[in-house]
């Protein structure tokens, strides 16, 4: 199967947006949209991934001597986890505030706005 | 919207993505074969300019401009985090207590610490060289402080991690890595352009130019960030209380 890592990488953001629209739990829907980006990983890594390919570092590796994987998509993926781990914290810090002004982490009572 | 309705619409915009996704999977290039032409093109430059780690040389030089980008995000979150995490008016701080810690925790938490340290500064040093690179080894770095806390207790980590010198140097590295691209216009070449500095010998320290030096600017803003981070949510967790009877 050639596209079978495309389509764990689907499975993986359709599981996380699952996980995104049922959560009971501030937590962990900021948990689930880490899962969604991991799919960005997984189809990125795949992208760049090629038959018999080591790694694109040449300190112990004659260059020419053997092919190596894609590292435009491995610096993307670097970004994405750099990203991904910044947005989490951030979502993180505002569900604590949620939990200390409204009392509890569950988005279904969080309907009115307070001042 | 009640439950039923939105599992049902759900479903509905699950399944359209699902057919997307799956039909874009199958038209992409087969898993695994030969041809990368932007990977190949990044390899021939990274080599012409004797940066050994190519994704290094792909962060810190042939991409530059949006590893800028990526750590006005990081700089921005971690602000955001201080705003956000500050003491309220309705808080106030408590002396955390003295912990108890079991022997072998202690031990082996002092044990490690130094080691991780020197690890997480090499990672940053051999950035252009080997696998890792300022992202990485500045969250070993930062983590390699934070076992003082599990070793020793919340008050000795306090003591070896002023927050204000490092929210100032997560802002100090910030400006370097803008500074280093400026020398760049400065001497007549483009922002961020990899041309001012010698490459050096491949495969050694001081090789790729400016890339150890952008290396060492994200290294030292990604341990101050985790370091800042970190102590926002420590702090709830440990010191800051709500006022009793407010």
């Amino acid at each position: 199967m050639h596209v079978l890592p495309y389509l764990v990488a689907a499975y993986i953001f359709l599981a996380g947006c699952y996980g995104l629209a049922t959560s009971r739990n501030l937590i962990h829907a900021v948990g689930c949209l880490a899962v969604c980006q991991s799919a960005t990983y997984v189809l990125l890594l795949a992208v760049g991934y090629r038959d018999g390919a080591t790694a694109p570092v040449f300190s112990d590796l004659k260059p020419g001597s053997r092919p190596v994987v894609d590292p435009v998509v491995q610096a993307l993926t670097l970004t994405d986890i750099v990203v991904g781990a910044t947005v989490t914290a951030m979502l993180l810090a505002l569900v604590l505030q949620i939990a200390k002004r409204h009392g509890t982490v569950d988005p279904d009572e969080l309907r009115e706005l307070r001042g | 919207m009640s439950r039923r309705l939105r599992l049902w619409l759900l479903a509905v915009g699950g399944a359209g993505v699902t057919a997307l996704l799956v039909a874009a999977g199958l038209d992409l290039p087969s898993f695994g074969g030969p041809s990368h032409p932007y990977g190949d093109r990044a390899v021939r430059a990274s080599l012409a300019r004797h940066t050994a780690n190519t994704i290094a040389s792909v962060n810190f030089d042939q991409r530059a401009y949006d590893t800028l980008g990526e750590m006005g995000i990081l700089f921005a979150a971690v602000l955001g985090c201080v705003v956000l995490l500050r003491q309220a008016r309705d808080e106030h701080r408590a002396e955390p207590e003295p912990a108890e810690v079991a022997r072998p925790v202690r031990r082996y938490a002092l044990i490690v610490l130094p080691v991780a340290l020197v690890t997480g500064i090499y990672v940053v040093a051999h950035g252009q060289l080997s696998p890792g690179g300022g992202f990485q080894g500045g969250v070993v770095a930062a983590t390699a402080l934070h076992l003082l806390y599990l070793g020793a207790d919340y008050r000795a980590l306090e003591r070896v991690r002023p927050i204000g010198l490092f929210e100032a140097s997560d802002a100090l590295a910030v400006c370097a890595y803008l500074v280093l691209g400026l020398t760049g216009v400065l001497a007549g070449t483009a922002f961020l352009a990899n041309t001012l500095l010698p490459y050096g010998t491949f495969n050694t320290l001081a090789s790729g130019g400016i890339v150890p030096l952008l290396n060492a600017a994200v290294g030292v803003e990604v341990a101050s960030a985790v370091v800042v981070l970190l102590a926002g949510f420590l702090d709830q967790a440990v010191e800051i209380e709500e006022q009793q009877g407010s």
